[in-house]
């Protein structure tokens, strides 16, 4: 995988902590981070599945707090998706 | 009170168009991303001209550009202009319902309410499309009350607070980024009134009664002057209250109350002094640590003190050691999950399993000590070992800052937050350890009672009035006056009107509150008799129910208290939480 990075693809499991849950305003800094990178982007709950870059598709996850989500980058730049959006989830969002 | 000024904002009526000729989807395709790029373009300019107070919702903003762009909406729309040949203004109708629907099947208030931005992205292009973009708030010159179907974001971020004297829409909630937006703004807002807009005309007289939910069209006079007298009264009363506020705080029959702040931040220092507060009864220290990206230097932690302890000297300040776990972690902490976070490595457990940070704190607190009045004050303490081992690192602490002769006040005050039920049970033993106690009535109800009181589902099940609240204190205060030691309560009840008969009616005399509470708090004792409050709780001591409390709390405050009092309360935001009971 990692002589070919343009097939990298990482899976990390991460916690909405934030009081409110993923929102409109935690949705909107979700999709807006992922549309800083190449990758395809991809977060799923319970088997359905979200674009990174669709606050639609996030809202409509349903997101309360506590709720674990398995976010899937694929693409070159896929390390740098993955650590830029755990800093987002573990700042609750910069919400608290 | 004041004039209407109605925006058009009903609903734009569009009309189905099948396009025969292949040649205008291309065209109408077009015309739909012309108009969505000119919105956005719109929304990327009121982002840079934001009122500063609206700064924290720039992000509603965002949501409707995120939409507009959106793969769901944006290639939806297109798709079905191009497969359904139909014209721009219905695909976008369709496609924003088709969104709706699945949006309504969540069952989350909050994000159902986000519906309503998906229709007012719809609505705000038909309008586009249609070529009549609505009037803009910007222009508004008198001082009005805007009454409109529906306020965008936008729409607010236009808004002049000076000009505005409140809003009034169809829809919307509690929730809406509307009113969240008009409570930053300090505008009063009755939302969600389904027909206002049809029903009122610019120029017609309005009463606005936020508080109540209540909008009154062009009263006659002696209405218009009952609310006037109703509006300056109740001004005047505040006025008295809070210039009284700095006052002692003493009942009718002499016995004086002390009345301490809670504290967050030093930036609340300077409030609580103004409010009246004759001391802070509770720093909370944990605001710094989590704040911070990486753990809390030693120095860094003693200016922090330091600066509290002097700007309210020769007053006291207690400084409550680190209350993390649950659901307040940093970071950088490393802490695993558990399975009952509240029952789990919190507060003390905390501080006692990582003696370093713990220890880092304690020589802070000490330090600042030398600065002014300190007390310190433990959390979480559940048993007599526990705090023995807390007394065995303090003492370690302290004989190492004299080897170092570090200065720091030799007689601080030790005490315990009673939060725990095991705490109270072992009040007499725990009472030998320290020289006070101080009640955390939040965690005590939560562990006494088993109630989570943020989880939805139980949260009215929380009730500071439950008999088994009201027994649990009473005991407490019983073995604090036999083991005489010094009894505070420094948790929400102290702040809340409706519980303090019941606080003065144990005996308890020292109150910590959130600093605005203070001036209310003040009034209510001063219109309060102690004797009286101590024969009122000998009655309520014998009720079963939280029910029966309630009741007899009401009838009792509505007795004894002035009626310009209790309108007060009634629009205190602390207050009337356990009505629901």
């Amino acid at each position: 995988m990692a002589d070919n990075p343009e097939q990298l693809e990482i899976n990390k499991k991460l916690e909405v902590m934030n009081k409110v849950g993923l929102h409109a305003r935690a949705a909107a800094k979700i999709a807006l981070k992922s549309k800083e990178f190449k990758s395809q982007i991809i977060i799923s709950k319970d088997g359905v599945s979200a674009d990174g870059r669709s606050i639609l598709d996030i809202l409509t996850l349903n997101c309360p707090k506590g709720t674990y989500l398995e976010v899937r980058a694929k693409g070159e730049d896929a390390r740098e998706v993955i650590e830029a959006l755990t800093q987002l989830f573990n700042d609750k969002f910069e919400e608290e | 009170m004041g004039r209407a000024y109605h925006i058009d904002r009903a609903e734009v009526r569009i009309f189905y168009h099948y396009l025969l000729d292949e040649s205008r989807v291309d065209n109408e395709i077009k015309r739909f991303m012309d108009a969505a790029e000119w919105i956005k373009e719109e929304l990327r300019k009121a982002k840079e001209s934001i009122p500063a107070e609206l700064k924290d919702h720039v992000y509603v903003l965002d949501t409707h550009m995120l939409i507009l762009s959106d793969h769901n909406f944006f290639d939806a729309v297109i798709d079905q202009i191009r497969i359904g040949h139909i014209n721009a203004e219905w695909a976008v109708k369709k496609t924003v319902t088709k969104i709706q629907e699945s949006f309504k099947k969540i069952e989350d208030d909050y994000l159902r309410e986000r519906v309503l931005d998906i229709g007012q992205v719809g609505q705000r292009l038909l309008r586009v499309l249609l070529g009549s973009p609505s009037g803009s708030l910007k222009d508004i010159a008198d001082k009005v009350i805007i009454v409109a179907h529906d306020l965008t974001p936008e729409d607010m971020t236009q808004i002049k607070a000076n000009r505005v004297q409140g809003i009034i829409t169809d829809i919307g909630g509690r929730t809406s980024h509307m009113a969240i937006m008009a409570q930053s703004l300090e505008i009063p807002a009755v939302v969600g009134l389904r027909r206002a807009s049809e029903v009122i005309v610019t120029g017609d007289h309005l009463i606005l009664d936020g508080g109540a939910g209540l909008v009154i069209i062009n009263p006659d006079a002696e209405t218009i002057q009952r609310y006037q007298e109703r509006k300056v009264r109740f001004e005047l009363y505040q006025e008295h209250v809070h210039g009284q506020s700095r006052l002692p705080a003493v009942t009718r029959d002499g016995q004086e109350i002390s009345i301490m702040a809670n504290l967050e931040m030093i930036a609340e220092a300077a409030a609580a002094l103004d409010y009246g507060a004759e001391g802070v009864g509770l720093y909370r220290t944990e605001y710094h640590y989590l704040a911070s990206a990486k753990l809390p230097q030693e120095d860094e932690l003693f200016e922090n003190y330091r600066e509290v302890v002097e700007s309210m000297k020769p007053r006291p300040v207690t400084i409550r050691t680190l209350d993390v776990g649950g659901d307040k972690v940093a970071g950088y902490m490393d802490m695993k999950p558990e399975a009952n976070p509240v029952l789990g490595l919190r507060a003390i457990r905390f501080c006692l399993r990582e003696p370093e940070i713990f220890k880092t704190q304690l020589r802070a607190i000490l330090r600042a000590s030398n600065y002014g009045w300190v007390k310190i004050l433990f959390p979480m303490i559940s048993s007599v070992s526990e705090m023995r081992a807390v007394k065995n690192i303090y003492h370690q602490v302290c004989q190492e800052m004299d080897r170092q002769q570090i200065p720091f006040d030799k007689s601080i005050s030790l005490g315990i937050m009673i939060e725990i039920p095991s705490a109270v049970i072992m009040a007499d033993a725990l009472a030998k350890e320290v020289e006070f106690f101080s009640i955390g009535s939040n965690d005590l109800i939560q562990y006494t009672m088993a109630i989570d009181r943020v989880n939805e589902y139980v949260a009215h099940m929380y009730k500071p009035f439950h008999p088994a609240i009201l027994r649990i204190l009473h005991q407490l205060v019983k073995t604090s006056e036999q083991s005489g030691i010094k009894l505070s309560i420094c948790g929400e009840m102290a702040g809340d009107p409706m519980c303090l008969p019941i606080l003065l009616g144990l005996g308890i005399t020292d109150l910590s509150m959130n600093a605005f509470s203070i001036p209310i708090i003040k009034q209510i004792i001063r219109e309060t008799s102690y004797s009286e409050s101590k024969e009122f709780f000998k009655r309520i001591f014998k009720c079963e129910t939280s029910g029966q409390v309630n009741t007899l709390v009401f009838e009792h405050m509505s007795r004894i208290l002035s009626r310009d009092l209790m309108n007060q309360i009634f629009n205190h935001p602390g207050s009337g939480d356990q009505s629901s009971s």
